[in-house]
């Protein structure tokens, strides 16, 4: 016994040890920071000196700020790439489920622009969208429609965005639903036939259902990086577009903390976007309890 | 004897249709892909034209793809119009050490996590992967600060440090793998006076080895094309990271619209990573379904 527990003693010790970068990385990196950040949203923190307590007038200002609910309303809007890119990938991966020759490569050519730097790709796409010059507009032309100046045009400009967005994330959603369809038994789909369910209806009941947990993921993994969307911004858009209609929160956030050095207001934006983050996560879970299911 | 070999044909009529129909359906989404994979790819062959064009080429109406004059001239030129090769260098700096030691740092958090028994295991993994709910924005100005008080603004190291801790991605996924590699192992192993490091070193790292090499090209991945980081820290032309230096080119000589110049650059700071995604592409594509399926 007492061996054993020597033993256990040992093996704990080595375990902590293992486990210590982690922990420590974690603490320093990101609770330090976290309550630094909560701490910092209630004062006047410049980043020079002052750093006094002020209450609630941070967040109070945050939501008086007509620039933040642009910036919301901006984010929120390309959102919209999310449910677009959901359906474009079932049906892609749907496509490359049948097993046609050439899987593979298609495979690998609609995944090339995921592993693309997100910088070298607003680049290509700033380029693609010029008015007059660019691949888009001269495509839009084959079929004698006048393209605008996307990036210029306080109506285009998001439009644009969400493509470009859809185009580069189409691969990997895919890539995860071509997983899920892999996994669907085909028993499922003999026993549907033999019960004389249409190809439609074999997909409504049997398809859609057993991709949800990955459907679940994709949404949730998108909608918290489609709320810190940053760099196309930055890079296609360095003010923020016409009239601040493509910047996103966390480019206001951005400008604020090390434009202006309003580091206090910053923090309270940051918070305020980290909350409403972890609400929709939390609404997200809540919906998928509600309908999630058992195979028995 | 002709009714035979009709009477043949129409007990086997229904299922060759059934077939035949499949083979057009096929022939139909073969089509649908291929066009898919047009939109997908020509937007990056746009962007190799216009680097090999002349800046007349470029302005073409209608568009060329394949110019009259295929000029690499702009290729050569990159190097002294911007600091490309150090932004090489720097971001290689930044990848290379952060994953070599990340993983080494994130495997063995991950062999405890998974194979030793230790107190509140549970909690503090849960502890550690509640971290990921914090988004990046909230923790990038106290980081940011606390960096500058020690001097560290302009330098690599905020990029590089932190990664030192290990990825909480990684641990996860690696410990997901380690339950399938039964625990009689390293019992046997500590009978025969292994220690717990060369249980991991000699047992453990041979056995997730291809679990962590394709973790590893992901994070090398990642690392290579981030951009909120590095300029959020790095200001110096020479210090910046190839992607900064890319945005930098784009911001500079899009005035002088010498797209062709900023396309050769942006193509350069995109093919490694298109190498690495080709050669390794069985690893990659495998390991991203199975984190969704497990996800």
């Amino acid at each position: 016994m007492k061996t054993t527990s020597k033993l256990y003693r040992t093996e704990q010790r080595y375990a902590y040890l293992f486990i210590a970068a982690p922990v420590i990385g974690f603490l320093i990196f990101a609770m330090v920071p976290l309550i630094y950040s909560i701490y910092g949203a209630f004062t006047n923190w410049d980043g020079l000196g002052s750093m006094d307590f002020i209450g609630l007038e941070n967040f109070i200002n945050v939501f008086q700020d007509e620039y933040f609910y642009k910036s919301m309303f901006n984010t929120i809007y390309m959102m919209l790439g999310i449910p677009i890119g959901i359906v474009l990938a079932l049906l892609l991966a749907l496509a490359l489920n049948r097993g046609i020759p050439g899987t593979n490569t298609f495979r690998v050519l609609y995944y090339i622009p995921v592993i693309s730097s997100i910088a070298a790709i607003s680049i290509l796409w700033q380029w693609a969208y010029n008015g007059d010059y660019g691949l888009v507009n001269q495509f839009l032309a084959l079929f004698g429609i006048e393209g605008p100046n996307w990036l210029q045009n306080t109506s285009t400009v998001k439009p644009a965005l969400i493509i470009m967005a859809v185009w580069k994330g189409l691969g990997y959603t895919m890539l995860l639903y071509l997983a899920a369809l892999q996994s669907v038994p085909k028993s499922f789909y003999e026993a549907a036939k033999l019960d004389g369910a249409n190809a439609f209806k074999s997909f409504w009941h049997i398809t859609l259902p057993m991709v949800k947990p990955v459907t679940f993921f994709i949404i949730v993994t998108n909608i918290i990086g489609g709320a810190q969307i940053f760099t196309e911004i930055n890079v296609m858009t360095p003010t923020g577009g016409p009239e601040y209609s493509s910047a996103s929160v966390v480019f206001y956030i951005w400008q604020k903390a090390f434009g202006n050095f309003q580091l206090g207001y910053a923090s309270a934006m940051a918070l305020v976007l980290g909350l409403f983050i972890f609400i929709i996560t939390l609404i997200q879970f809540k919906i998928n309890e509600k309908n999630s299911f058992e195979l028995d | 004897m002709e009714v035979a070999v009709a009477n043949k044909k129409s007990v086997k009529a229904e299922p060759m249709s059934e077939k035949k129909k499949n083979r057009i359906t096929d022939a139909v989404v073969f089509i649908f892909l291929s066009f898919g994979a047009i939109f997908m790819v020509a937007p990056l062959l746009w962007m190799f034209s216009t680097s090999i064009k002349t800046r007349e080429d470029v302005f073409a109406l209608p568009p060329v793809w394949i110019p009259e004059t295929i000029s690499f001239a702009k290729y050569s030129e990159i190097w002294s119009m911007g600091p490309l090769l150090s932004g090489i260098s720097n971001s290689l700096i930044v990848a290379v050490s952060v994953t070599v030691i990340g993983t080494f740092t994130s495997s063995l958090a991950a062999f405890a996590f998974s194979k030793l028994h230790f107190n509140g295991k549970n909690k503090i993994f849960m502890m550690l992967f509640a971290s990921v709910m914090i988004p990046y924005p909230v923790l990038m100005i106290p980081q940011f600060i606390m960096f500058s008080s020690i001097g560290w603004v302009d330098t690599l190291l905020p990029l590089i440090v932190p990664g030192f801790f290990g990825n909480i991605f990684m641990i996860f996924f690696l410990r997901q793998f380690l339950t399938s590699i039964p625990n009689s192992i390293i019992e046997a192993a500590k009978i025969d006076g292994c220690s717990y490091f060369q249980i991991f070193y000699k047992i453990i790292f041979p056995l997730i080895k291809p679990a962590v090499a394709a973790q590893l090209i992901l994070w090398f991945m990642g690392i290579w094309n981030d951009y909120l980081g590095p300029i959020l820290y790095l200001n110096s032309p020479e210090k910046q990271t190839l992607q900064l230096v890319i945005a930098n080119f784009n911001a500079s000589y899009a005035i002088q619209s010498d797209y062709p110049l900023i396309m050769a650059a942006s193509v350069v700071a995109l093919l490694p990573m298109l190498i690495v995604f080709i050669v390794f592409q069985k690893q990659i594509i495998e390991s991203i379904a199975i984190s969704g399926v497990k996800g």
